[in-house]
């Protein structure tokens, strides 16, 4: 049985937070997933809380083994990034974070996309706070560009949901086809949730702007979320596979040259959605289990890795490539982490990674998607290099900067050893995520030809990233911004609307001048006939005008008097 | 935080140049390693190509990696602006 909807404890509780302070605060915070996930390990499938209204039937809570792997990685995600967060004096931040875990949850338990989609923009608009916390003028612009682009594809979300009711009678969230307006709403508003290309710039806009705690619990849940409502709305729509493989090659170039690694790793996260994407779009039992445990361990690495930046944003002040290196000699844990999480995002054998990712990739091998097949190699190759190397590299070590900065804080140590000891212990023991994936699992990752063949793909991707550090082709980091497609919106177009409106300025003021010259025109002649000494205004004498009548009368008698 | 006055009396490992080639060298030696161990067993795989050439995937690897940094390298060109762009355009 289950007394309350997942989440909801995360919600509440997050309203009576401002009633403890310093450490029972923390400890209270703790609490709430820790009582959530408890409440998940005996709950039974099924639906639960159905109700109706407006003639919708709602089905709030639907428990099943897919809802429920996002539903334990979203509890320890909060609950890793809760810890992270104990240092924080911020209520803003610590209610904002457990109410977006808290929404996430709820959103991967919705049965029916009502329910879906107010969780859908409870997390827009809890996590947008965990942006502006960072009060600088810049992460304002950030998260409002955010909130604009979430709330619009909440606000899909539910146009797409009442048009697909009125087709079909059926508000549940369920397998969809892509046919008809009302799911092809829904897909994109999902899609811009999971960043495909070209609707994915808001994460590399604002994740970097977040607060050091809050791009971790950003990194964990809206993305994420997303990967689950397409698994559990579109799996096997083959046009998910092209845009996985695009998502998996598109955002790695700009990885090699961004100087700023919290951007680096926000373009490795959306790398790696291209894996899951691709994943639902082959849509077999071995790629589906493929994007869940992908997104399982996923989100266990890249909260290592953008905690570890976190760390050194915190302790030196700036996340940019130029400015650090050396930092291991006075951050030794945080950069041993680090590189745990760099391993597991590689796929290193022995590491989260290697055990999640290479489902799909088989996945994609053995239904004969060979051309994706190729992509995801190569995008696997590419990921060691900028997350794995890239990374660790330009923070910890490369040439010294001379920074001294102080090791991370107990706290975010912690936080940092949990989820990397849970890296390896999955890449060590899989089973121990395979067995709770949505089916059942018919494969061994380690077999001796996929850790020959992956070790040489990633040693010799590492070859490659030391032959031109040595023969100097490597490109330096350098200060600067890359223009990536949210400049279509933040520039081409108010320039073009600048353009349209001067435009506009100058046709409406050469309008106005021949409008006042034809008006000019007509007033003229007007005045030479009616005006003061025009023919038709002139005034004549009461006299003369009635001698004038009288005679045109006269005229008139004699004419009527000589015809009858 | 920082303090670039003290020098800094611990030398550490990597300090020494020579150490850092040791890895470099150590990383081609495992790299050769990983080649001749595909000579030794044998291969479970979907696509033929992926059993013709030893260290196939080793290849693959190398040369995606380096076609990537070298793209990128040419698309900096392209898409690189100052630090400030964004805040430059939004005051004009």
């Amino acid at each position: 049985m289950i007394e309350l909807p997942p989440g909801l404890i995360l919600i509440v509780g997050a309203f009576l937070l401002p009633f403890f302070h310093g450490n029972v605060r923390n400890i209270y915070m703790l609490l709430l997933p820790i009582f959530g996930i408890w409440g998940l390990l005996t709950v039974s499938n099924g639906v639960y809380f159905p109700f109706e209204i407006f003639g919708y039937n709602l089905s709030p809570v639907r428990i099943d083994r897919l809802s429920l792997l996002f539903g334990y990685i979203f509890h320890i995600a909060a609950i890793i990034s809760l810890i992270y967060a104990f240092h924080l004096k911020d209520t803003v931040q610590q209610m904002a974070g457990l109410i977006y875990a808290g929404a996430a949850i709820g959103g991967a338990f919705a049965g029916d996309l009502i329910t879906l989609f107010i969780y859908w923009e409870i997390t827009a608009i809890a996590s947008v706070f965990l942006i502006w916390s960072s009060r600088t003028e810049a992460s304002f612009k950030a998260g409002m560009r955010y909130l604009i682009i979430q709330v619009g594809s909440g606000v899909l979300l539910l146009a797409g949901a009442i048009i697909h009711f009125h087709k079909t009678g059926s508000i549940a969230f369920d397998k969809m086809n892509l046919s008809g307006l009302g799911p092809i709403l829904i897909f994109v508003a999902f899609g811009i949730k999971a960043a495909f290309p070209l609707l994915h710039n808001w994460l590399v806009d604002a994740y970097p702007e977040a607060t050091v705690t809050g791009t971790v619990f950003l990194s964990a849940f809206t993305t994420k979320l997303a990967i689950y409502a397409l698994a559990r709305g579109f799996p096997g729509t083959e046009m998910l596979i092209w845009i996985g493989a695009t998502m998996t090659a598109f955002p790695i170039f700009y990885a090699v040259i961004e100087n700023n690694l919290r951007r680096v790793l926000t373009y490795s996260l959306n790398n790696q959605l291209g894996f899951m994407v691709v994943g639902i779009g082959i849509g077999t039992e071995l790629s589906i289990n493929g994007t869940a445990a992908h997104a399982f361990s996923h989100i266990l690495y890249k909260a290592v890795l953008f905690m570890s930046m976190g760390a050194v944003l915190y302790r030196t002040g700036t996340i940019k490539g130029s400015e650090l290196g050396g930092l291991y000699k006075t951050m030794p844990y945080t950069t041993g982490f680090c590189i745990v999480g760099a391993a597991s995002a590689s796929a290193f054998p022995l590491f989260s990674g290697f055990i999640s990712k290479s489902l799909i990739v088989t996945a994609a091998a053995v239904e004969g998607h060979w051309f994706v097949w190729g992509v995801l190699l190569f995008a696997s190759a590419s990921v060691f290099y900028h997350s794995g190397i890239k990374i660790p590299y330009f923070a910890f070590f490369q040439h010294d900067s001379g920074k001294r900065p102080q090791e991370a804080p107990k706290n975010m140590l912690a936080a940092m050893g949990i989820a990397a000891f849970l890296c390896i212990a999955i890449g060590v023991y899989p089973y121990w995520l395979y067995d709770i994936l949505p089916y059942n699992v018919d494969y061994k990752p380690y077999t001796t030809t996929h850790v020959v063949t992956q070790l040489q793909l990633l040693f010799f991707s590492a070859l490659a990233f030391g032959w031109l550090m040595r023969t100097g082709l490597y490109p330096p980091e350098l200060k600067s911004t890359n223009l990536d497609f949210d400049w279509s919106y933040r520039v081409f177009i108010p320039k073009i609307l600048n353009i349209v409106a001067n435009s506009i300025k100058i046709i409406n003021a050469s309008l106005e001048s021949v409008i006042h010259k034809i008006l000019a025109f007509v007033n003229a002649n007007l005045s030479k006939h009616h005006g003061r000494s025009g023919i038709l205004a002139r005034t004549s004498s009461l006299g003369g005008s009635v001698t004038m009548i009288i005679s045109v009368l006269a005229v008139l008698i004699i004419i009527f008097y000589f015809e009858t | 935080m920082e303090d670039n006055s003290e020098p800094n009396k611990k030398s550490f490992w990597l300090d020494n140049k020579k150490n850092v080639d040791k890895i470099w060298y150590a990383l081609i030696l495992i790299c050769a390693l990983t080649v001749l161990a595909d000579l030794f067993y044998h291969k479970h795989v979907e696509y033929s190509i992926e059993d013709i050439i030893p260290g196939m995937y080793g290849w693959y690897g190398f040369i995606g990696a380096v076609f990537l940094v070298l793209a990128a390298k040419i698309l900096r060109k392209i898409l690189m602006r100052s630090e400030n762009y964004y805040n430059e355009n939004q005051n004009d």
